[in-house]
């Protein structure tokens, strides 16, 4: 058994000058075989093993990482939670993660800082209204925690928006849904990995997938930079990189993996309490607990691998900021970046099987897979472990593509693709 | 207290220009050139700021854009209010009102100091493992981080200032007048090149203009002024153009950067009114020169952190070019030569140097000799182990160092001082390489990390790429230049360099002590109180990768983005590991270099500029005619027409009834019209559309629907034949770029064979829409030429036409159902029109009417609006418009996709008309609709996607789409609704006029 | 922010352009005699290349002409650019 973390173990470990914590989690080299093997340490990654060992009794498996865990989009992204999604299945597929966001960080016995400060979407022409009402309907009825807020609402709820009605798009409206919010994104990753670490998962940091072996239809393990891991399970948990694994695999998948960038700005006192975002002009913001805000821009229309975006996104994003609080215009950028989000035309991800046995994807998460982290760590889990998709993710499942039963979120999802 | 610092003769700072200030609330004086660092040093006042976790007194600590500490608000409760500025970056000017920040009640005493008594319980990465009990807790919690978090305030008001953005082109962009960056503008712009050449600071030279001393010469010159003639001679050059306090902030991939030009923050407040603050620069170059120098790195031990400690290279800068002693009492610790040219700069102004500190056991150079010569006391082998003074250092404790450097030995010693300058060598200034895409290497040697590979033209020179001595400087520079640039005529032979110091240098990244590690405060990130001890506990708790130790203790994630401590993080973390350096990563420098301003990122695209509004021809009347607007796309649309005290319903009913009744008009001008012109261009629409184009003759219009290649309606609108090869195709409003592109990527990528022309025609014509049972006899006063029988001129038919001498194209089509023609008008002649139709029209109660007028009495005829009644998942078969879906078209874009598994199921979401049981009550659009409110869970079968009150029906009227709708006719449906359930009974979508009686309806 | 060379106006800034994905995917002509397999396979699946890449750019703010560049994606450096209907620069 791990230290406890708490209170009383911070003071007792004080005591001995903080030289006694254990290690978070192993460095382990690989084993020869593995009952199930993980590609991809990120926050889902890292969560389907922790449930795979957890709820289905597997814990002969590994997790392999290119780089070092939490290093991809987990570690990037602006870390939104919300599950005001529009059709059944995905609020179904969202609901089922926040739920299991509220109990997270005692799950974990680790603080992911699930904050729940709402998050608030705002209307600025009347398609926006019309949809974003049809959304709420649809959240409510599906037991989802959505109100409607009118323009004094909106403002009521975030004062520092700018509600004019005479700037170039005003906010006619906008959504609320309270339980939504924000967490500490690299908490995530390396909680899931300290609790799988305990339950005798390998983490195998470092370890670069170079290809995935076949027999016939069923996979036989992977060609790693540290040798050949036997295994009859493989889950690729690759987001941005999942097309390259499944070439690896010769699979082609419907994904376009595209730049997105972010920002933050320097930290400053408490400004902005809660989650804001817009779609029509493009711009989301909150306030890390650092103090930092932390803008999410939009994609580039091109595929890159190369986790760099074109500075007219990041321009044009600030541009909506400034529109939206003025206040903000001598705050100043600190840091951008970008990550690679893999995109499916309908914005909506795949958990599934493929048509090779023991062979199973995670990906098409686009902008907005860290929500989702918890409940797509525990589907994709199910799946692997029952090789048969659990009720909730059935919907996101790679056939839809061709038989055209998609769940197009166009309108949900954060950013417009 | 406030003791004179002030020392004659600096270079930079005009005494006779003297400058007022507010710091704190306490009134102070500078000079003219002073930063507001140099002038709070002169006034002896080092403790300036709070730090972010332990709350620890902080001062200025360097006298550039790396500092960590010396941050500040300038301009608190004003509209001109900007956090976290450092105060080494800040010009003073006359009005300046600076505070402290992150502290309470004050700087003097802040309350959160008590974090450091605990600081015991915070090791890094504390907040992970507590605040989780009990679990609703944390909200709680996290409000006290939060409100402790974060440095200086937001401002809260609009910013009065101005930005704008220049794009610039170069041969040669020169980041860095140091004297690197000086002697390669002079060869580009000697040898013809077109050269940019940019430095923050507001003077030329960068650090090599005051290497003044004796002992540092050039041909026999003093650098300094060797340096100030070759600044001298490139001003007068005409292809260079130089911009001061231009500050890089991003060096993104195709050598395009990003600068900041400061124009105003250093002028006094009252005159800065209209004028721009900051010019963003664009800069695209050929290629790209680095000459970003280095910064010095400060050593680790314990309490390295007190006002009264700041960088050699800081205290040397702030005497020689602000002539401000930074103490009277001063000591340097060292183990590099470099703080010896500090301490000479000192004792030649008869500043007091008690002592210096060197790692080094053996010290052999001449400056070091000339430096013992003046009562300068060297302890070498020694580190310090501690300092004393808690607002501003009073002392330190020193003691010998091992052989092998790892542990302290003998005696403690004590000494007094009220300034200490650290010295740990120098880093070259990589970031902006690193941002472009550089590759690093690591140079064992002096442990620094230097250019490898180049991902673009670019060139790094001088200190920034390790070139550390001033020989290696100049002849590298000349060489690598001359090679890079491909350029032979080179003012620069030789080089006859003398200098006073040595290369020698004893790098130790973690300084040993006499207390246990864990007992000890070693700040490696100043601003994050990121210590030692926290980047040892990540390595322990299993943190390996560099960017993981930096994220779990917050090491490089302050403002100054780790400038100063990421080498000492990386140098712990090899050691500690056992690895080599590199090995962990070298962590990603991210743009931008200095924090950059939104306002400047964003500069002119802010309020009427943020988007581009598109009016039509006829905007003005409509604006003069009390119209409510709404966006759609970047179009301002007419909303509706209010009369005096009329709200949107009201003038919406009468606006509608008017049209059904009398006559209405609207302004159809911002509707998609894409001018179809080729052989092949019938051929074309029947690939486009889903029905049939071949046959439509000459003079008719066609209504089409198009679809994305996945089957899902994508936008519709009328097509009319002009001619043989002529078609003129309007799309809808939102939708216009698209389709266009859309259609041009099939032509040109797909079927290249089709002889077929697109062009954009929308800003070509007005479009004035005039409908109802008297529009005919309008339309015929309005162009009394033209035949307007029902003979000559059929519904769905075209007419060229002159209304005088200006030709114009009339449609008649129908959106609303009614009689309705469409006068197509040269965009200048569209208000005149759309007057002359309101005069002729005056006597038939011609009644404008706007978008929402429009979308009911489409609604009344079940007519669709793409985007409104359709998401991306309606097939035409689902909008049960099978009728327009040709069967006989062998191919069309999307056909293949109408016959998937899921797409040819007959229970999908249709398109139906709702009836509410209470005709009076309207349906809110976008209202889900059940057929069993009692299932669990709720089965969702569609939503309300249109919905009116008809006053030309009398009741309320909707569309919606409904699982299986089609077969559901007559049906009774619920819409739950928060506080109600709404019954409704499914209906054909065509409310009025089924037959189509009213298109040629005779009054 | 790249430069794109367009093969009929020059060098421009990317911003002019207008991404249009994988290259070289010809629409069938028969689509009504694909299987859903097949028609999924030419509507959604992609080979979303990391390393050299051949993808159609629009030059959507200048002469609107659509064509062909190969591009490293890992890195973003062009290759090569070529005119629709033109065969790929051999890799």
């Amino acid at each position: 058994m791990k230290n406890k973390y708490s209170i009383f173990s911070l003071i007792k470990n004080a005591f001995s000058n903080h030289e006694n914590w254990e290690k978070a989690w192993k460095d382990p080299e690989p084993k020869k075989e593995y009952d199930a093997i993980i590609v991809g340490g990120g926050g889902h990654g890292l969560a389907t093993a922790y449930y795979l060992a957890k709820k289905h009794n597997m814990k002969n498996i590994a997790v392999v990482e290119k780089g070092w865990i939490g290093g991809g989009n987990t570690g990037r992204n602006t870390t939104i939670i919300r599950s005001n999604y529009l059709w059944d299945a995905s609020a179904g597929l969202y609901d089922h993660a926040l739920k299991i966001w509220e109990g997270l960080s005692q799950e974990l016995n680790y603080n992911i800082m699930f904050s729940q400060r709402g998050v608030m979407n705002l209307a600025h022409n009347l398609q926006d209204v019309r949809d974003l009402k049809r959304r709420t309907h649809a959240n409510r009825l599906n037991g989802i925690d959505a109100v409607y807020l009118n323009t004094e609402e909106v403002k009521k709820f975030c004062p520092i928006i700018n509600t004019s009605q005479d700037i170039r798009y005003p906010v006619l409206g906008g959504t609320l849904q309270r339980r939504a919010g924000t967490a500490r994104h690299d908490a995530v990753a390396w909680g899931y990995a300290r609790g799988a670490d305990e339950m005798g998962v390998d983490i195998i940091q470092n370890c670069e997938v170079k290809g995935i072996k076949r027999n016939g239809d069923t996979v036989e393990g992977i060609e790693t930079t540290k040798g050949f891991i036997k295994t009859k399970k493989i889950g690729v948990v690759a987001a941005g990189h999942s097309s390259v694994l499944a070439n690896m695999a010769g699979l082609k998948l419907p994904l376009e993996s595209k730049p997105l960038q972010a920002l933050v700005s320097e930290p400053v006192k408490p400004i902005i309490d809660t989650v804001v975002m817009s779609n029509a002009v493009h711009a989301y913001v909150s306030q890390s607990d650092k103090g930092e805000l932390v803008i999410g821009a939009g994609t580039d229309d091109y595929i890159s691998y190369s986790q760099k975006g074109s500075h007219d996104i990041v321009e044009g994003t600030l541009n909506a900021i400034l529109e939206l609080y003025p206040i903000f215009s001598r705050m100043r950028m600190l840091r951008q970046w970008g990550g690679i989000v893999d995109i499916c035309p309908d914005a909506s991800p795949i958990i599934s099987k493929t048509s090779v046995k023991g062979l199973y994807f995670n990906c098409g998460w686009g902008t907005g897979g860290f929500k989702a982290t918890p409940g797509s760590g525990d589907l994709f889990a199910h799946t692997i472990a029952n090789d048969e998709p659990h009720k909730l993710n059935a919907a996101f499942n790679l056939n839809r593509f061709v038989s055209g039963d998609l769940v197009d979120e166009h309108g949900a999802a954060a950013v417009a693709h | 207290m406030s003791k004179n610092l002030r020392y004659k003769s600096s270079k930079l700072v005009d005494e006779t220009y003297r400058i007022s200030f507010k710091f704190n609330n306490k009134i102070y004086y500078g000079y003219k050139g002073d930063t507001l660092a140099s002038a709070l040093l002169a006034n002896d006042v080092h403790l300036v700021g709070r730090s972010f976790k332990y709350h620890r007194p902080r001062g200025i600590m360097t006298a550039g854009s790396e500092e960590p500490n010396a941050i500040i608000q300038l301009h608190d409760n004003t509209s001109r209010t900007e956090p976290n500025v450092r105060a080494t970056e800040i010009e003073i000017y006359e009005g300046l009102v600076a505070s402290s920040q992150n502290c309470w009640p004050s700087v003097n005493f802040d309350i959160g100091g008590i974090n450091n008594i605990l600081s015991p319980i915070l090791p890094a990465g504390f907040y992970y493992k507590t605040f989780m009990w009990p679990k609703s807790f944390w909200e709680k919690y996290e409000y006290f981080i939060r409100k402790s978090a974060g440095l200086g305030k937001s401002p809260k008001e609009a910013d009065p200032d101005l930005y704008e953005h220049k794009y610039i082109h170069c041969d040669v962009l020169i980041i860095g007048a140091g004297i690197s960056g000086i002697m390669a503008a002079k060869m580009a712009a000697k040898n013809g090149l077109k050269t940019l050449l940019v430095d923050e600071k507001s003077f030329l030279g960068g650090s090599t203009i005051y290497d003044n001393s004796e002992f540092s010469k050039i041909n026999n010159q003093i650098t300094s002024s060797w340096l100030e003639k070759e600044i001298n001679e490139i001003s007068k050059l005409e292809n260079l153009e130089i911009k001061t306090r231009t500050s890089v902030a991003a060096f993104h991939g195709y050598n395009f950067l990003l600068a900041r030009e400061n124009l105003t923050d250093h002028l006094p407040i009252n005159q800065r009114d209209n004028k721009i603050r900051h010019r963003l620069l664009k800069i695209r170059a050929k290629k790209v020169i680095t000459a970003t120098g280095a910064i010095e790195r400060p050593l680790i031990f314990d309490n390295n952190d007190r006002p009264g400690i700041l960088l050699s290279s800081a205290v040397k800068k702030y005497i020689d070019l602000y002539g401000v002693a930074c103490g009277e009492n001063n000591i340097l610790f060292t183990n590099n030569d470099t703080a010896y040219e500090t301490a000479m700069s000192l004792v030649q102004k008869g500043i007091k140097v008690n002592a210096i500190i060197d790692n080094r056991e053996v010290i052999d150079s001449k400056l070091s000799y000339e430096v013992e010569k003046n009562n300068v006391r060297i302890f070498k082998g020694h580190t310090v182990v501690d300092t004393y003074g808690y607002k501003r250092i009073n002392g330190l404790s020193i003691m010998e160092l091992s052989k092998d450097g790892q542990k302290v030995i003998g005696k403690k010693i004590r000494l007094s001082c009220d300034s200490l300058g650290v010295s740990g060598g120098w880093t070259p200034a990589v970031h902006l390489f690193t941002q472009s895409g550089g590759k690093l290497k690591f140079r064992e040697d002096d442990q620094v990390f230097i250019p490898n590979k180049y991902p673009s033209d670019q060139l790094s020179i001088g200190s920034c790429n390790g070139d550390l001595s001033l020989e290696e400087i100049t002849t590298n520079t000349v060489l690598s230049v001359k090679k890079f640039l491909n350029i032979n005529n080179i003012d620069y032979k030789s080089f006859e360099i003398i200098t006073g110091i040595h290369k020698s240098k004893r790098n130790i990244w973690l300084l040993p002590s006499d207390k246990i590690l864990g007992k000890t405060k070693s700040f490696v990130d100043y601003q994050n109180d990121a210590t030692a001890k926290d980047i040892k506990l990540a390595l322990r708790e299993g943190f390996r990768s560099i960017e993981h130790v930096k994220r779990y203790t917050t090491t490089g994630m302050g403002t100054d983005q780790g400038k100063l401590g990421n080498m000492h993080a990386l140098g712990i973390i090899s050691e500690t590991a056992g690895t080599k350096m590199g090995e962990h990563g070298t962590t990603t420098f991210r743009p931008p270099y200095t924090p950059l301003t939104f306002g400047t990122i964003v500069g002119r695209n802010v309020g009427e500029f943020f988007d581009i509004i598109r009016r039509t021809p006829i905007h003005d009347w409509h604006v003069a005619n009390n119209a409510k607007f709404e966006n759609v796309g970047q179009w301002k649309r007419a909303w509706y027409y209010p009369k005096e005290n009329e709200n949107m319903h009201q003038a919406v009913q009468r606006e509608s009834k008017a049209a059904r009744e009398c006559a209405g008009i609207l302004d159809a001008s911002t509707l998609g019209k894409i001018d179809i012109q080729g052989t092949d261009a019938s051929e074309f629409l029947n690939r486009i559309y889903t029905n049939a184009w071949s046959k439509l003759d000459i003079g008719k219009c066609r209504y089409g629907l198009m679809l994305n290649e996945d089957g899902m309606v994508y936008d519709d609108g009328v097509t009319t034949r002009l001619d043989e090869n002529h078609y003129i195709m309007t799309t809808t409003t939102g939708g216009a770029a698209n389709v266009l592109g859309k259609l041009e990527d099939y032509l040109q990528t797909e079927w290249p064979e089709l002889d077929v022309y697109l062009s954009s025609v929308t800003d070509h014509f007005a479009t004035i829409s005039v409908c109802g049972p008297h529009s005919k006899k309008i339309v015929s006063k309005v162009i009394p030429d033209l035949d307007f029988s029902d003979e000559k001129f059929p519904h769905m038919s075209f007419k060229n036409t002159k209304i005088g001498q200006i030709k114009c194209k009339v449609m008649r089509i129908s959106f609303t159902g009614e009689q309705s023609y469409e006068i197509n008008i040269q965009s200048n002649y569209g208000k005149s029109v759309w007057e002359k139709c309101m005069e002729e029209g005056k006597d038939f109660n011609i009644t404008p009417y706007g978008t929402e007028t429009m979308h009911l009495l489409r609604a009344e005829k079940g007519f669709i609006i793409v985007g409104q009644d359709t998401d991306a998942t309606m097939t035409p078969i689902d909008l049960q418009m099978d009728w327009i879906v040709s069967k006989k078209k062998y191919d069309f874009i999307g056909k293949r996709s109408l016959y998937r598994s899921d797409t040819i199921k007959d229970d999908r979401k249709q398109l139906v008309g709702l009836l509410t049981e209470n005709p009076k009550e309207v349906l809110e659009e976008g209202a889900q609709i059940v057929a069993d409110v009692k299932k669990s869970p709720i089965e969702m079968l569609g939503h309300v996607t249109s919905s009116y009150y008809s006053p030309n029906l009398n009741k309320s009227i909707a569309l919606g789409v409904v699982k299986g709708g089609k077969k559901m006719l007559g049906q009774k449906l619920i819409i739950p609704m928060e506080n109600k359930n709404i019954n409704v009974t499914v209906a054909d979508p065509v409310f009025l006029d089924k037959e189509g009686k009213r298109l040629n309806a005779k009054l | 922010m790249f430069l794109i060379n367009c093969p009929f106006c020059g060098e421009r800034e990317q911003s002019e352009f207008k991404a249009g994905g994988e290259a070289h995917i010809e629409r069938p002509k028969q689509p009504t005699e694909l299987s859903d397999d097949e028609w999924a396979e030419f509507l959604f699946m992609r080979k979303n290349i990391k390393g050299v890449q051949f993808e159609r750019w629009n030059h959507a703010h200048g002469c609107r002409k659509w064509f062909n560049i190969a591009r490293d994606t890992s890195n973003d450096q062009i290759k090569a650019v070529y005119k629709m209907g033109e065969k790929p620069p051999v890799k």
